[in-house]
């Protein structure tokens, strides 16, 4: 099966210093990878170059065949890519309800595409703040209306970048959770995030970067297995 | 405001006309007519700034640019209202394109400078234009012909053209504002990044909206030059946009009713100071009355300390409270 998304030899850089050196990434359909590495290495670089919002400076960018490393982010996003940022950045002065519909595209055509009625049932907790403010929710609930926002698009691949961080340990179980069913659903999703039992249970295959480089890559069985790369690599 | 207060406050202009004709007060039918002109230029100036959050602080040439149409054709002999003030929100409509396409490449204090330099061109320009009068402005015989047996030329007639546009360009921004394409520009508002990042043409939505906000400003440029019956080039002059732009803060930038509480209140508080005097104040201040902006500045730095979201935002969080 050929990627949904590859990359290759991706070089990125603000100003002068250049922060991504030649990185490779390729994910399939269906399948849910992750970027791995300390904090600095890259891994939120390489998710703004695939975006279009820090350009790549040279490496090529292909999505679903297509040629995207030179697109606006607009575009790049309507090709059915959703990022779900660091930070959540959701809109606060924008009810949950707004942050919801406002964005709510079927950008894969899929025949069984989200709703605000399936993203209500998926998080069920965000369903009496609908008229909330964003900004007056809590960390764990904006991080539901930032990953739901992205599902209302319907994207051919999801990227979460630090979806867990600054939760409390349960809402972190409940985010683990509705990725676990994402992917039985089919979703291609690229993860970043610094709980690598987690992901190692929940996904395919690794890609841990080291200084804008890939340092090692891997399947979850390997990565499961050798607890010096997590030492090496991870810090953990 | 509550869902019943828009239909009191519009049972309440539109029955205000009958109370000051039985009273013989045309100088408030008139007073009142201009303060709903500068609230739909308010408005309009309230899309961009409140609801976009780009602070343009060249409003007035879009205003301007519909006064100046508007006048010249009626100058020209063409009297209907119906090709002048079409034309008038074309010829605004069509500035505000140029020079949104410009200025919306830029960000923060360039966009306020590069929107003030624009502005200030079209008043040179226009201060060039001997034929119509040029830095001396345009005296019109008449106001516009709106036909159907209707006479704008009465004070009457025209409040309640001036209160049909104004009823209009609110009810446009309200379903503006609650439509998808509001919301994104709200959003763009908030976090431009993001916003691009979810897949919409940042670029492209705020300049729909700058330009919607300049034909909004054409409109009430057209009915400013017809309510007096003269334009000069001071209502394209950049105080002008610093006026729209209190009204704006003082009403309360991103809310619907903002635009025409800024006016009402700006308006209503010059002609307070300036027409009614009050003898204690006079007393320690004798020529206060010359001096209405230094009133106006109080209040609106007032606002600006204790009430920043305006009295609109206040109104709403005395009602929530």
């Amino acid at each position: 099966m050929s990627a949904l998304l590859q990359v290759e030899n991706l070089e990125t850089a603000y100003g002068a210093s250049q922060v991504l050196f030649g990185l490779d990434l390729s994910i399939r359909a269906g399948e849910v990878a992750t970027l791995l590495g300390r904090n600095g290495m890259g891994k939120t670089t390489t998710v703004r170059s695939i975006m279009g919002l820090t350009p790549a400076r040279s490496g090529v960018i292909r999505f679903r065949g297509e040629r995207i490393e030179r697109e606006r982010p607009d575009r790049i996003a309507r090709c059915g890519i959703a990022l779900v940022p660091e930070g959540r950045q959701i809109f606060p002065n924008l009810s949950v309800r707004e942050n919801l519909v406002a964005f709510a595209e079927n950008r894969s055509a899929t025949r069984d595409p989200w709703t605000l009625a399936k993203v209500l049932a998926f998080f069920p907790g965000l369903a009496a703040r609908m008229d909330n403010l964003g900004g007056r929710l809590s960390g764990g609930e904006q991080q539901m209306v930032a990953i739901g926002r992205a599902l209302m698009t319907n994207p051919h691949l999801l990227i979460l970048d630090e979806a867990t961080e600054g939760l409390a340990p349960l809402v972190r179980e409940e985010i683990w959770k509705c990725l676990a069913t994402l992917k039985a659903a089919g979703q291609t999703i690229l993860v970043i995030d610094k709980y690598v039992e987690r992901l190692v249970a929940i996904a395919d295959h690794h890609t841990v970067l080291s200084r804008g480089r890939v340092a090692w890559r891997g399947s979850s069985a390997e990565l499961g297995a050798d607890r010096s790369l997590w030492h090496r690599y991870l810090g953990v | 405001m509550g869902r019943a207060a828009p239909w009191i406050v519009l049972a309440l202009a539109l029955t205000f006309p009958l109370a000051m004709q039985a009273e013989h007060q045309t100088y408030y039918l008139s007073f009142a007519s201009r303060i709903f002109i500068y609230a739909l230029a308010a408005t309009s100036l309230n899309l961009i700034l409140g609801y976009g959050g780009m602070i343009s602080f060249g409003h007035a040439a879009f205003v301007g640019t519909g006064a100046y149409v508007s006048s010249i054709l009626l100058s020209e002999g063409v009297a209907s209202a119906w090709i002048g003030w079409p034309a008038a929100v074309a010829a605004s409509s069509l500035a505000a394109l140029v020079i949104g396409a410009v200025s919306l490449r830029t960000r923060g204090v360039y966009f306020i400078m590069i929107t003030l330099a624009f502005a200030q061109m079209v008043f040179f320009l226009v201060n060039s234009m001997k034929a119509y009068g040029g830095d001396e402005g345009l005296s019109l015989r008449e106001r516009a012909s709106l036909g159907l047996g209707v006479d704008l030329g009465s004070d009457f007639a025209f409040y309640y053209a001036a209160l049909a546009a104004l009823a209009a360009g609110l009810y446009g921004l309200h379903r503006l504002a609650h439509s998808r394409f509001g919301r994104v520009i709200q959003a763009i508002r908030e976090n431009e990044e993001r916003a691009e990042a979810i897949g919409f043409p940042v670029y492209r939505c705020k300049l729909v909206c700058f330009v919607i906000a300049g034909a909004a400003g054409g409109l009430a440029g057209a009915l400013l030059a017809s309510h007096g019956k003269y334009v000069n080039p001071n209502v394209l002059h950049w105080t002008q946009s610093g006026t729209l732009m209190m009204m704006v803060i003082m009403g309360g930038a991103g809310r619907l009713w903002g635009g025409v509480i800024g006016a009402a209140a700006l308006l209503g508080l010059e002609d307070l100071i300036a027409n009614h005097r009050v003898d204690w104040l006079a007393a320690i201040f004798p020529n206060y009355q010359q001096h209405a902006s230094l009133g106006v500045g109080t209040v609106l730095l007032a606002i600006v300390l204790f009430a920043p979201q305006g009295i609109a935002g206040m109104l709403a969080r005395k009602k929530h409270a």
